[in-house]
C-alpha cells in the first residue's frame, strides 16, 4: 500500500521538474523554426524545364494550376523533313488558396519542372494575391534546397546504376578484344 | 519628527504593499508558464516581459466601469476596496526585521491580524451578494462558508504560536523563536498555511471563484479597475499570509547576519512560500465544495488541535 500523500508528493515533483527543463515553446517570428529537409512549403517551377504537358494540371485534385500555351512551328532544317512544333508556355499559374499541397504535381512532372520549396511566409492580406503567377514561381526556384544526400545503404540511384552498367560492359568488351589480341 | 516617522513608515508599507504583490504576480506568470512547459509573457517591457503586469494595469485602466442596473449600486462599488484595504492593515502589522523594524507595532498583534484579515473575505461576500447574479450569489455564499469553516483552525493554529511564545504581539513572537520550534510547530504551520491558502481562495481551494463553473464567482459582474483591485487583493493576500507564516512559524529574521540583514531573510522566507502557493496551484486540480468543508473540518479542525495540546504539553514540560 502507498504512504498516503505520496500521490501528491509525486505531483509536485512532476511540476517542479517540469519547470527545470526547458520549455517547447518556439519563438516564431523571432527565431525561424527549423525545417526538416523535404518541407512542403511553396512550389517552385522551373519554367525552361515546362513541355506544357498538362500533367500536373490535369492531376491536381483541386484544379489549382493554370496553364496556358501556344504551339510554334519551328521551321524544318532538312528540306526533306517535316517542320517541328513545339509548346510554348504563355500562363503557368499555381492559386495557393486552393493548393492542398498533396504535391502530386511535382509527383507527376516528367521533366523535373516542379520543386518543393520550404519557404513559408507568403501569407496574404487579399485572396487573390495567393494565385503565383510564373514569375512568381519562377523565383521560388532560388530557395529550393539541394536534394539530400541518399542514405548510405540505399539503393543506386537508376541512372547511375545504368551508366554504370554500360561502362563495366564497355570495359569488360575492352578487356577481351585486348586478350584476343595477345 | 514623530509625525514624520509615521509618515514615512505609512508611505513604506504603502510602497510595499503596491509592489510586492505585483512582484508575485509576475512570479506566477513565469513560475506557472515555465511548470506547463511554456515560456509565459515575453514581450511586454522587451526583457522576458517584466512589463507584463503594468501593460495589464493600464488595460484594466482603460475599460468601461460596468455597475450591472439590477445591482446594489453603492455596495457593488465599495465591495473592491473592502477586499483590499484589509490586507495593507495587516501588511502594517507584520514585523519584517529587529529593532522595530515594522510598521506599527501593535501589542495584540495576532488578534489584530487575524481579525482584520477576516474581513477581506467581507469584500467578496458584499461583491457576490450586490451583484444581483446567480453566480456572483453562489461565488459569495461558498467565500462565506469557507470562510466560517477556515477561520478556526487558522486561528487555534496561530494560538499554539502565541502559546509556545508567551505573547500575542508578533514582533514578540520572532522574538523568542527558537530553530527547535520549526519540528515542534510543523503542523502548526501546515494548518496555517493551507487555511491561509483556502482564505485567499487559491487553488486548490478556488471554489468560490471556480471560472469553469460558476464563471468568476463574486467577480462575475466586476469590469476594469474594480476587477483589477480584486486581482490585487487576491496576490496582496499572499503576499500577507507568506510573510504571516513566516513571521509566526519559520522565525521571520532569524538567519545568519540577522542584525544587519534582517529584513532580507523575512522577504526571503516570504518569497519561498509565495513559491509554493503558486506551485501548488499549478500542481492541484480545484477541490469540490463538499471536499473542501470535509478538508476543513475533519483533517485540518483536529491537526490544530492536536498541535495545541503538543505545544502545552511540551511547554509544561519545558517551564
Amino acid at each position: 500500500m502507498p504512504i498516503p500523500g505520496s500521490g501528491l508528493a509525486k505531483g509536485l515533483a512532476v511540476t517542479l521538474r517540469t519547470m527545470t527543463r526547458r520549455s517547447v515553446t518556439a519563438q516564431y517570428p523571432d527565431v525561424q523554426p527549423v525545417l526538416p529537409p523535404r518541407s512542403r512549403g511553396v512550389i517552385a517551377l522551373l519554367e525552361e524545364n515546362c513541355t506544357v504537358c498538362m500533367l500536373c494540371a490535369r492531376e491536381c485534385p483541386d484544379w489549382c494550376i493554370y496553364i496556358d500555351s501556344h504551339k510554334e512551328t519551328l521551321p524544318a532544317a532538312d528540306p526533306n523533313a517535316r517542320a517541328r512544333t513545339r509548346n510554348v508556355l504563355d500562363r503557368f499559374a499555381i492559386d495557393f488558396s486552393l493548393c492542398m499541397y498533396c504535391g502530386i504535381c511535382i509527383e507527376v512532372c516528367p521533366f523535373d519542372a516542379l520543386f518543393w520549396s520550404p519557404e513559408f511566409e507568403y501569407a496574404e492580406t487579399d485572396i487573390l494575391e495567393l494565385t503565383h503567377e510564373r514569375e512568381r514561381l519562377r523565383e521560388w526556384m532560388w530557395t529550393v534546397p539541394a536534394p539530400p544526400a541518399h542514405d548510405p545503404a540505399a539503393e543506386e540511384p537508376k541512372e547511375i546504376a545504368m551508366a554504370r552498367k554500360a561502362a563495366d560492359k564497355l570495359a569488360a568488351a575492352a578487356a577481351a578484344a585486348e586478350e584476343g589480341d595477345a | 519628527m514623530n509625525l514624520l516617522d509615521t509618515l514615512l513608515r505609512c508611505v513604506a508599507t504603502l510602497v510595499v504593499f503596491l509592489v510586492l504583490p505585483l512582484v508575485v504576480g509576475q512570479t506566477e506568470h513565469k513560475v506557472m508558464a515555465h511548470m506547463q512547459g511554456r515560456l509565459g509573457p515575453m514581450y511586454a517591457g522587451g526583457f522576458h516581459g517584466w512589463a507584463q503586469l503594468v501593460a495589464d494595469g493600464v488595460k484594466f485602466a482603460q475599460k468601461e466601469d460596468v455597475v450591472p442596473s439590477g445591482a446594489d449600486r453603492r455596495i457593488f462599488q465599495l465591495a473592491p476596496a473592502v477586499a483590499l484595504l484589509p490586507y495593507l492593515l495587516v501588511l502594517l502589522a507584520i514585523p519584517v526585521g529587529p529593532g522595530g523594524f515594522v510598521g506599527q507595532a501593535i501589542d495584540a498583534g495576532i488578534f489584530f491580524v487575524l481579525a482584520v484579515m477576516g474581513i477581506g473575505v467581507l469584500g467578496s461576500l458584499m461583491a457576490g451578494w450586490a451583484s444581483a447574479n446567480k453566480f456572483s450569489l453562489l461565488g459569495g455564499l461558498r467565500t462565506a462558508a469557507q470562510l466560517m469553516s477556515y477561520e478556526l483552525p487558522m486561528l487555534l493554529a496561530a494560538a499554539s504560536v502565541a502559546m509556545a511564545a508567551g505573547t500575542v504581539s508578533l514582533p514578540g513572537i520572532v522574538d523568542a523563536f527558537h530553530w527547535w520550534w520549526i519540528p515542534w510547530q510543523t503542523i502548526g504551520a501546515f494548518v496555517f498555511f493551507t487555511a491561509g491558502l483556502a482564505e485567499l481562495q487559491r487553488p486548490p481551494f478556488d471554489m468560490p471563484v471556480a471560472d469553469s463553473e460558476i464563471i468568476f464567482g463574486a467577480y462575475t459582474e466586476y469590469t476594469g479597475l474594480r476587477f483589477a483591485l480584486f486581482l490585487l487583493s487576491e496576490y496582496a493576500g499572499i503576499v500577507v499570509v507568506s510573510g504571516l507564516t513566516t513571521v509566526l512559524f519559520l522565525g521571520g529574521w532569524h538567519g545568519p547576519f540577522s542584525d544587519s540583514l534582517g529584513w532580507l531573510w523575512t522577504l526571503l522566507k516570504t518569497f519561498a512560500l509565495a513559491f509554493v502557493v503558486i506551485w501548488l496551484r499549478v500542481t492541484y486540480p480545484r477541490l469540490r465544495e463538499d471536499q473542501l468543508m470535509r478538508f476543513a473540518w475533519t483533517v485540518l479542525i483536529p491537526l490544530a488541535l492536536a498541535q495545541l495540546a503538543l505545544t502545552g504539553i511540551i511547554k509544561v514540560a519545558i517551564s
